[in-house]
């Protein structure tokens, strides 16, 4: 209908819906007021036992269920397919996608198959006026923009954890349409030969209550030993600046910032880390950051609550002496 | 057997600018620029360059076409990347493309790319760093119905076929395509080389074409775009910072701990 909103489910490795998915149906359960429209949850994957009936508890109106082998596996060329003759079906007003590395792909393709206007990695979604209004950050965060969309549907991708999901509510009522995938097997043309896992050991980044990261002010990869130390000890993991990781001190899987990792931890412990636009996009949704860096003038001072104004190289040592000396009193207690 | 490369680049405000010195023309809806520095070309882009470099480094006959979508100033981003090592430039340069959003941008790069033809692979950087809107690279591959690998850390060509390695959260995946594709890079690619002052000169002496959008058969008048910017800001950061004050660093850890535990925090 015309007043529809369509969230893509998107899914975990295991073929479970994604936290991002319940984030883009907490932002859609919002929007359905002022639009007048039901929430569409395309749930598109091979073995989705009991998603369907997830999606709802997190808000769906309707489940689009296609349960395809061929849908397996993250392929671009096949879920574009299917999404397109979803939306040309249902007609929906808007189509919400994470931006993530699929929905940074599928967000562009689907829109260009329609024809019809997208934005990335928009941080708000809004009804004002009946218009459809996105803000986003651009220019690495410097500045922000507001789109309006002169086609529909408009296609936006919204950003990881801009958007709260709702309390999950198991009593909730939805309908589940099963959807044929018929995948146009010629048309997938991309293949994937394999996949590299490059997890880090202990807790997850997203998932870190704590992080402590490292940037180029660190001046090698010998501090992130230390950063490890002190995460550790706080029981929270290791984040770095594209900088960091794009010398080649830290794996690119702990990047955190706009090409990286969104983070949102209680607290973030930024160490030379001079806070270019592009990191701060990372922790933007961050409420207590501790920054640690020589220039009182670094740009990271200015989003933290609290600055430390010295060398990393002595406060450090000093934060995992005292942190473990806390930590072992506790224990005694 | 012989390759047609196109690397797509935009130019773009230098984004290393101090954020002190970052100012929008709200009534514009335009960034200024900052005074005394120069527009740069957008880095993803360069890494593009790069990568097309690097698969002439390994296979020897390629040809690499540098096409840009901007006014007259543009051409210094295409300069840079003759500089770098490629062979051709392309300057699409019209102003009635003065304020083309993506997709107006897409549908001229896209007539382009199809006048260069027969060409075997086009990069696009993973997003442009000025609107981070990482649009064009996709669209062009659904406007020129051509399979898509985007985001990737590495770009070959072997039996004909594109082979990149995508990246992922935790890793990546190595996909392969049939030829022509469109790939898009990232900054694990690695460094976008620097061009050496024998290669400037020799770029300062290179022809860049130029082609409006007659030229490619388009009317500007039948290129709508599909997205308004109704405004343009400078975000308000609401953090009022405290500076740990204390006569040694110790003082100052010890009372960044108090903080913090009292804060709830540790």
């Amino acid at each position: 209908m015309a007043n529809d909103i369509l969230v893509f489910g998107e899914l975990t490795e295991e073929g479970r819906l994604a936290p991002i998915t319940f984030e883009l149906l907490g932002a859609a359960r919002r929007l359905s007021q002022p639009l007048g429209g039901r929430v569409l949850c395309a749930v598109l994957g091979a073995g989705l036992d009991g998603q369907s009936r997830e999606a709802i508890a997190q808000g769906a109106d309707v489940v689009l269920l296609a349960d395809d082998p061929l849908l397996q596996e993250y392929q671009g060329d096949a879920l574009v397919q299917v999404l397109e003759r979803l939306v040309r079906e249902k007609a929906p007003a808007l189509i919400l996608l994470g931006q993530t590395m699929v929905g940074r792909e599928l967000g562009p393709r689907l829109a260009a198959r329609l024809g019809t206007a997208v934005t990335m990695d928009a941080i708000d979604v809004a009804v004002q006026d009946g218009r459809i209004v996105v803000t986003r950050p651009c220019y690495g965060g410097n500045a922000h923009a507001k789109y309006s969309f002169n086609t529909s549907p408009a296609v936006v991708t919204l950003r990881a954890k801009s958007q709260e999901p709702i309390e999950r509510d198991e009593s909730r009522q939805g309908e589940v349409e099963r959807v044929q995938a018929s995948i146009d097997a010629g048309a997938v043309r991309t293949r994937v030969l394999g996949r590299v896992k490059q997890k880090a050991e202990g807790v997850r980044l997203e998932d870190a209550r704590i992080v402590v990261a490292g940037g180029r002010g660190l001046g090698g990869p010998e501090g992130f030993q230390m950063l490890e130390e002190l995460a550790e000890l706080l029981g929270g993991a290791v984040g770095a600046s594209r900088a960091a990781c794009d010398l080649g001190w830290y794996p690119v899987s702990a990047q955190v910032g706009l090409t990286g990792k969104v983070v949102t931890p209680d607290l973030y412990i930024a160490v030379g880390i001079s806070g270019a636009s592009q990191h701060m996009a990372g922790i933007s949704q961050v409420k207590n950051i501790v920054a640690i860096n020589k220039d009182p003038e670094a740009n990271i001072f200015k989003a933290s609550r609290w600055a430390v104004v010295a060398d990393w190289k002595e406060v450090v040592p000093l934060l995992i002496k005292k942190v473990r000396e806390m930590k072992e009193a506790e224990a005694r207690r | 057997m012989s390759l047609h490369i196109i690397c797509c680049v935009k130019q773009v405000p230098d984004p290393e600018t101090p954020a002190s010195q970052f100012r929008v023309d709200e009534a514009a809806k335009k960034v200024i620029p900052a005074p005394g520095i120069a527009p740069v070309p957008s880095q993803f882009d360069t890494i593009g360059v790069e990568a097309a470099l690097r698969i002439r480094d390994a296979l020897g006959d390629v040809k690499i076409t540098v096409l840009s979508l901007g006014p007259e100033s543009f051409r210094d981003a295409i300069k840079h990347c003759l500089a770098m090592g490629a062979d051709e430039g392309v300057l699409i340069n019209d102003p009635a493309l003065a304020e083309a959003d993506h997709w107006v941008t897409a549908q001229a790069l896209a007539a382009a790319i199809q006048k260069l033809a027969p060409y075997d692979l086009v990069i696009t950087g993973r997003q442009a760093v000025d609107w981070d809107m990482g649009v064009v690279g996709p669209t062009l591959a659904e406007l020129l119905g051509i399979p898509c690998i985007t985001i990737v850390k590495d770009v070959k060509v072997q039996d004909g076929k594109v082979v990149a390695e995508r990246v992922l959260l935790d890793g990546f995946e190595t996909v392969e395509a049939p030829l022509p594709a469109v790939v898009t890079v990232s900054n694990e690619l690695g460094e976008p080389r620097y061009p050496q002052l024998r290669q400037i000169m020799m770029a300062a002496r290179k022809q860049v074409t130029v082609w409006t959008a007659a030229d490619l058969g388009l009317d500007p008048s039948q290129l709508k775009n599909r997205v308004n910017i109704e405004a343009l800001y400078v975000p308000q950061t609401k953090v009022e910072t405290e500076f740990i004050e204390g006569d040694t660093v110790e003082e100052k850890v010890d009372r960044l701990l108090q903080r913090l535990r009292e804060a709830k925090l540790i």
